[in-house]
């Protein structure tokens, strides 16, 4: 470019950040918590995260490749759908679904609308929901966290040969001889049988779940050093977690035998995740500010009525879903007035 | 005078094979959506679905072809719904006297093939204008590509949300049944993937076209 006098329409500073620098920024984040996923559920949960990750960037190469859109898989988004769909599946699910739910959900959830930035909803939560949808046994069953000889062996129905149904894990949680393990999740627990699971115990992550969701205060230090780096919109995690309490509490006052207290709804299941990492989703969530906090309760309060009134034990998944899908609607609401227009 | 107006189309091969590819009514035209998405869970009901409509369809395309003369501009609407619906009682009847099953099965969509638009729209666009036999080749193909477009969703979704086609188990008992498939989603799915695959078969054809006369590649 000449060295003359440059004329440019604003924005005149920028901050130098772009988007493969966000994305590598919370893929790093999202890096502990797979580690302790790894730590947890052991050789299955490293594969189950490889499997998807490779995967979605397969999946992205491939329809990059086919619509001419240049190499997609460098901007690092994919990696984060590819690991934040790991993480929300359970650990011993079978690898060949893992494979189908990230192709599902980056082809349908993101290339087909347009690749990064033109996805309504979050790719690795529409992978989730197709196979939610398609494989509701396998999806729903758990294996025990901290399971001795987990870095050895493999869950059995991790290597399930493909489109076959999961082996059985009965034989090979029995052998396992551990104490209590009734195959349910704490959620589970809290909600047919009314039982809480200590908060100590959920708060850690010392509890059966999903690969990446069991541990609620490595999810809150992770995302918390996301927001202080600026890389999420901390109005979105915080407004899901109150949207949750608001509804959580009052029927926790009303009957605490019956209904979870506050503190257990924000700790289980996949609230945390879903609030830090996969509500704040820059491309499907709203644009305006007070449109985020609207968006934020919304989730929130929806997988807390899904959570005490539905036939689902856990909701954060359509919540998102369902308000990604109102997330323009929420942004056109909002439109914050041009200054000095009525 | 309307012979006039409409030129009349000569019987050709394609009067029949335009039904089946070029002007599908469900791949192409995307007409009578309904019964597509809601009866196609498995081959049988699609079959059977498909076989209902086309039968409906050429029946009330000869009679609306029959009384193209008669029938005043103003009213052709209701007359051509009036015509159509004395089939659809036939083949209510006709399929639950055949199977009670089959009937159940299907619900309310062979009541609502009376609304489908594949038909109103061959009576509206074609028959009122044509001449009887062309009519009846016409109606026939776009009969079979109804059916076949039905057909299409039916084996796919069943094979994949059951593990079976026609009832007849295809894989081992360890074959794990894709759910989704054979719920409403699925429908969806499997529809939105064929779009997907013809559409891009037009387009390439269309490219290649391009290609060989040196015009520039624009498929739409």
């Amino acid at each position: 470019m000449s060295r003359g006098i440059e004329i440019r329409t604003s924005p005149h500073l920028k901050r130098v950040v772009t988007v493969d620098k966000i994305m590598r920024t919370v893929v790093l984040a999202l890096l502990p918590i797979a580690a302790f996923a790894v730590w947890q559920f052991g050789l299955s949960a490293l594969l189950l995260l490889l499997t998807t990750t490779g995967v979605a960037i397969l999946t992205e190469a491939f329809f990059a490749r086919v619509s001419g859109r240049g190499n997609t898989v460098s901007d690092w988004s994919v990696v984060i759908t590819g690991l934040l769909l790991g993480l929300t599946l359970p650990p011993g699910f079978p690898l060949w679904m893992a494979a189908v739910a990230a192709f599902v959900g980056v082809a349908l959830g993101k290339a087909l609308f347009g690749g990064l930035g033109y996805n309504v909803m979050n790719p690795a939560l529409v992978g989730r929901a197709f196979v939610q949808a398609a494989f509701p046994v396998a999806i729903t069953t758990w294996t025990p966290a901290f399971a001795p000889g987990r870095f050895t062996e493999i869950i059995p129905s991790t290597l399930t040969p493909p489109f076959m149904q999961p082996i059985p894990v009965d034989d090979w949680v029995a052998g396992l001889n551990l104490d209590g393990w009734s195959g349910a999740t704490p959620l589970a627990i809290q909600k047919f049988q009314h039982i809480e699971t200590p908060l100590m115990d959920t708060f850690s992550g010392m509890i059966a779940g999903s690969a990446g969701e069991t541990s609620a205060i490595l999810i809150l230090i992770c995302g918390l050093w996301l927001a202080w780096q600026r890389m999420l919109d901390w109005r979105i995690p915080v407004s899901v977690m109150a949207g949750a309490v608001l509804v959580a509490l009052p029927f926790w006052l009303l009957d605490p035998n019956i209904y979870p207290s506050p503190w257990f709804v924000l700790c289980s299941g996949g609230l945390m995740l879903g609030a830090w990492f996969m509500a704040s989703d820059m491309v499907a969530s709203p644009v305006t500010a007070s449109g985020v906090i609207l968006y934020g309760l919304f989730i929130g309060a929806l997988t807390v009525v899904i959570r005490l009134f539905g036939g689902l034990v856990e909701g954060i998944m359509y919540a998102i879903l369902l308000a990604n899908a109102l997330g323009p609607l929420i942004s056109s609401w909002t439109q914050p007035r041009v200054y000095g227009s009525k | 005078m309307s012979e006039l107006l409409n030129p009349q189309e000569k019987l050709t091969p394609d009067t029949f094979l335009r039904g089946l590819w070029e002007e599908n009514p469900v791949f192409v035209m995307l007409l009578g959506l309904c019964p597509v998405l809601a009866v196609t869970s498995t081959t049988l009901n699609a079959l059977a679905m498909g076989l209902a409509t086309t039968f409906v369809l050429v029946c009330s395309s000869l009679l609306v072809s029959l009384l193209r003369h008669w029938i005043p501009k103003q009213v052709r609407i209701a007359s051509y719904i009036v015509i159509i619906a004395t089939f659809v009682t036939i083949v209510d009847y006709a399929i639950q006297a055949i199977s009670l099953e089959l009937y159940a099965a299907l619900g309310a969509f062979i009541q609502l093939i009376v609304a489908n638009c594949v038909i109103l729209g061959r009576a509206e666009a074609y028959a009122s204008k044509q001449r009887l036999h062309t009519t009846l080749v016409n109606s026939l193909g776009m009969g079979a590509g109804f059916t076949l477009a039905l057909l299409a969703l039916g084996t796919v979704r069943e094979i994949l949300g059951n593990g079976t086609i026609l009832g007849v188990s295809l894989f081992s008992p360890d074959f794990q049944p894709w759910i989704v498939m054979i719920l409403p989603p699925g429908g969806f799915f499997v529809l939105g993937a064929w779009l997907l695959l013809f559409n891009w078969l037009r387009e390439s054809k269309v490219r290649r076209a391009a290609k060989f006369t040196g015009a520039p590649a624009d498929a739409r």
